[in-house]
């Protein structure tokens, strides 16, 4: 293995950190991020700013993904046609999307027309106009994309998942929300979301590409150096519980072919001190190899599955950890038993050295290829800054990974898995 | 492993909307590699203004026994994409054994004497790098991307399994289930049961005619022995292409592939391809009826291989129709909203996705349309919109600023392509299985030469009414009625379970 810790190899060079990243915070509360890469003649830019699903009214759920939808329909200087124009002569493309705390943006072009990105996006985001028009067109978009979701067993297994963990809880809402919800946003409600929560203070800008970093915080500034404004405090997070019993939910959907299974837990916020142990567990159990331990039993022993697999999603707030799998109807329980058991494994015995060796390997030896490209790196700035990881995170990335023990995974599978879990089923 | 619609593969498989084909690769990442449709296009020329470091060239040399091997430097970051290719694919199978060159993919994950059930995996895993397998009409394809100290690896298992593979019968029974649930998802999706359908239409003769996962018949029945004997027929240096791209140095590399592969020897040999499919004669309609609520159109022409000079016109036609294709495998296609069809489809208000897309194809396939029909239309208004705009660059040259657009277009495609040495792999070894490197090379030579007139020309030679063939699916619950119980107050990303969300 590469000695990642020897100040010249090669993986430390490509690794960004405070060396390489010219971080700047503008007077208006925004982060700006640039790292240069030479190696095509392409820039991305990306970012977030601070107006996400959790602030949405309850009864209008869906208003945060609507509201970024609605941006590139039209602002004061550009029609939606005239901005679909502009911006795809020249191969470029602008995209926005709602998430829970955030809404983020993402733009690549070539560098030589990084200028009229920028003046495009920052017309988006400071000046929409949200045409009436555009919102009912808009909505039937909607409409359709939740009729599709209603006909898809695994948008619906997950979709069932959330609500059974989750119930009224805000984290249990959908961001692209109902039928019912989508009905009842209109124009209105989009503005209201918008005027209250797109400031610029607590947003952040990355931009990788072939253009020195300097050059790229001044040209940040120059679209967005002037726009001013703070959005009202968050409301607080409620608690998430442990469920107390077994939940699970099945939506029957008799003339599909497959049924797809979603089984999971509550997890960790991404800064909690549990969280490097858990994503090592989490790589042996569902992800190293062939979807780890899961796709061992799953799929290459049982035969049972095309997928099964585990992630772990944590974020500013709690996260989830799942367990996923597509099987034959007649399998499901069978599915569901074998995922249980390998958890049950994973708590019950310490997992063999080599064994943890190899996922250590995995995540810290693979970095590189998450790096390689102008939006994987653009990725890692805004999560860097995002998760207030530091700029030099990723250096001691690799030590922290190594420093984990089989006795700090084994806890904490059993801390976070040992619990009664809820399990959703879409298909036949 | 999997992606076997792999629809880069050149092509709009479903047809052609600048998406995402979910799931399903079996990359150890777990990652959902969506794949781009078309993404045919190639060469970096890099733009006229800028001062940012050229490609290195690509070099490519033929082994005695026959291997060709493609390689193109690139020392931006430190890794390195190794690509094997064979010519097979569902193209070259029969009745009877549909699906085979997928499944016998699917058995070379599953050991050699060197490298047992389970090893070889574990082995690219823990040495960093991301591995997959894919197949498709015209070619199965293996790769690894590693830090590029480790690259070695990837030479070592390809050059062993090229040979090796056991197909163990045991292995081999529990692929079958795998295997068919993996085309019981794919059943879930009611474009993909339309696309089936419609393909099976289009080709008659031609082994074209089924989908590269296969019958369901065939995997049921499908020997271990017919497995082997497919692999021992078509897994040959003669018959196959190495592709590299990244952080290495050619003569090194060179070597290396020549003391691992060389003295494996050249197989028998092929069995000789003489399908052809026969001349059209009139519309061909089918409707696939199934669960939900929205409809689906597709429409598809013949169109030539990707080494027909008619070829890159049609790409013209497919960027202003459709949008401009991304190139990555790994997602993250331009946006098509300036595009006729989504103007015409999407703006009026009658589809919520329209796109288009041509293959790149051995033998000549298809240019495929396709639209999601938006709650409250119909599929006819749908089909009607569509053809109108078919019509059009048929009647009507397009314009030389819609031309220069697609270039430009496709430019930007090329030098975002140029970032990802697993993207650059592909290409290289993707472009000697069509075509010829030099077709990537020279693809935007060729598309900077096409004229207004050709573009017409080629529209009105593929797009006659009596070529096409149409693909609806009607679902049971009838335009935007919500299927019972269908209502979902809350809940869910877990979408995102599709996706690694940690950026380290």
């Amino acid at each position: 293995m590469m000695d990642l810790h020897s100040p010249a190899s090669a993986l430390e060079l490509a690794l960004p950190s405070s060396k390489d990243i010219l971080r700047q915070t503008l007077p208006n509360g925004i982060t700006v991020l640039a790292r240069e890469n030479w190696s095509a003649p392409s820039i991305v830019v990306e970012g977030y700013l601070q107006a996400g699903n959790l602030d949405e009214p309850a009864e209008l759920t869906g208003v945060a993904s609507y509201t970024a939808g609605m941006l590139s329909r039209g602002t004061r200087r550009r029609s939606f046609t005239e901005i679909n124009e502009i911006v795809e002569a020249v191969g470029a493309s602008i995209g926005f999307g709602a998430d829970r705390y955030i809404t983020g943006f993402s733009a690549k072009s070539l560098t030589e027309d990084l200028d009229l990105v920028l003046d495009v996006l920052s017309d988006e985001l400071r000046q929409p106009v949200f045409p009436e028009d555009h919102v009912e067109k808009l909505r039937g978009l909607r409409m359709t994309a939740i009729a599709e979701r209603e006909n898809d067993p695994r948008q619906m297994a997950g979709l069932t998942f959330q609500g059974l963990m989750y119930g009224a809880h805000p984290l249990g809402r959908n961001l692209l929300g109902s039928r019912q919800s989508n009905t009842a946003i209109g124009r209105d409600a989009l503005v209201a979301f918008y005027q209250t929560y797109y400031r610029p203070a607590g947003m952040a800008v990355a931009v990788v590409g072939a253009l020195p970093a300097e050059e790229a915080v001044a040209k940040v500034a120059a679209a967005f150096g002037d726009w001013t404004g703070e959005r009202p405090p968050r409301a607080e997070l409620p608690p998430v519980s442990w469920p107390e019993a077994v939940r699970e939910g099945r939506v029957p959907m008799p003339d599909k072919s497959q049924s797809d299974i979603v089984l999971g837990w509550p997890a960790m916020r991404r800064l909690d001190p549990d969280f490097d142990a858990a994503r090592l567990a989490n790589t042996v159990l569902g992800v190293f190899g062939m979807m780890g331990r899961l796709g061992a039993n799953v799929r290459e022993r049982q035969g049972m599955a095309y997928y099964a697999f585990s992630r772990l999603q944590a974020d500013r707030e709690p996260g989830i950890w799942l367990a996923t799998a597509g099987v034959n109807p007649a399998n499901v329980d069978r599915a569901i038993e074998a995922v249980l058991v390998e958890v049950q494994r994973l708590c019950d015995e310490p997992v063999p050295a080599a064994e943890l060796e190899d996922s250590k390997r995995y995540l810290t030896g693979s970095l590189p290829l998450h790096l390689e490209t102008n939006d994987g790196v653009a990725g890692t700035l805004v999560d860097l800054e995002w998760q207030e990881l530091g700029l030099d995170y990723l250096l001691d990335y690799v030590a922290r990974i190594d420093a984990l023990t089989v006795e700090e995974v084994q806890a904490v599978a059993q801390k976070y898995l040992r619990h009664p879990h809820v399990v959703a089923v879409a298909g036949p | 492993m999997d992606m076997y619609l792999l629809s880069c593969a050149g092509g709009a498989t479903r047809c052609g909307r600048s998406v995402t084909e979910p799931p399903v690769a079996r990359s150890q990442t777990g990652h959902s590699p969506r794949i781009i449709k078309k993404i045919h296009r190639h060469a970096i020329r890099t733009t006229e203004n800028s001062d940012v470091s050229q490609l290195n060239e690509i070099h490519k040399t033929t082994l005695d026994n026959g291997l060709t091997v493609v390689m193109r430097e690139m020392h931006h970051a430190p890794v390195a994409s190794f690509w094997i290719w064979y010519r097979v694919g569902s193209r070259n199978e029969v009745s009877g054994i549909t699906g085979i060159s997928h499944w016998a993919e699917h058995m070379l994950f599953k050991g050699t004497p060197t490298y047992p059930q389970g090893e070889f995996d574990k082995a690219v895993a823990r040495e960093g790098g991301v591995f997959n397998g894919m197949t498709w009409i015209d070619f199965t394809t293996y790769f690894e991307t590693l830090p590029s100290d480790r690259i070695d690896l990837a030479l070592r298992v390809e050059a062993d399994r090229m040979v090796h593979a056991v197909f163990d019968p045991e292995e081999a029974e529990l692929e079958r289930t795998v295997i068919i649930a993996e085309r019981q998802g794919n059943e879930n999706n009611p474009e993909y049961l339309m696309g089936e359908a419609l393909q099976a239409a289009a080709f008659q003769a031609h082994s074209y005619h089924h989908s590269v996962i296969g019958w369901q018949c065939d995997l049921e029945t499908m020997t271990r022995d017919q497995l082997y004997g497919h692999y021992r027929t078509y897994y040959t240096p003669n018959n196959a292409v190495v592709a590299v791209a990244g952080d290495f140095e050619s003569d090194t590399m060179l070597a290396r592939i020549q003391e691992l592969f060389g003295g494996i020897p050249a197989g028998p040999t092929l069995p000789p391809f003489t399908a052809q499919e026969p001349p059209q004669r009139g519309e061909r309609r089918v409707t696939v009826e199934g669960p939900g609520s929205t409809s689906y159109l597709e429409i598809a022409y013949r169109a030539p291989r990707a080494t027909d000079p008619d070829y890159y016109p049609l790409v013209v036609l497919d960027t202003i129709l459709g949008g401009a294709k991304g190139m990555s495998l790994w997602g993250g296609g331009a946006s098509n909203r300036s595009s006729r069809l989504y103007r015409a489809l999407v703006e009026a208000d009658l589809a919520s996705d329209a796109g288009c897309g041509i293959n790149s194809t051995v033998d000549p396939y298809l240019f495929s349309f396709s639209a999601t029909v938006r709650e409250g239309r119909t599929l006819p208004e749908v089909e009607a919109a569509l053809l109108a705009e078919v019509a059009r660059v048929m009647d009507d040259p397009i314009t030389e600023a819609e031309l220069q657009k697609a270039i430009k277009q496709t430019r930007a495609q090329f030098a975002y392509s140029s970032e990802s040495v697993t993207d650059q792999g592909y290409w290289l070894g993707f472009s000697e299985l069509v075509a010829d490197v030099s077709w990537f090379e020279t693809f935007l030579d060729k598309l900077t030469a096409v004229t207004v007139a050709d573009v017409q020309r080629v529209a009105q030679t593929y797009f006659k009414p009596a070529l096409r063939n149409v693909g609806w699916y009607v679902p049971a619950n009838g335009q935007g009625a919500p299927p019972e119980g269908a209502e979902i107050g809350h809940a869910g990303e877990v979408e995102h379970a599709d996706e690694e969300m940690e950026a380290q």
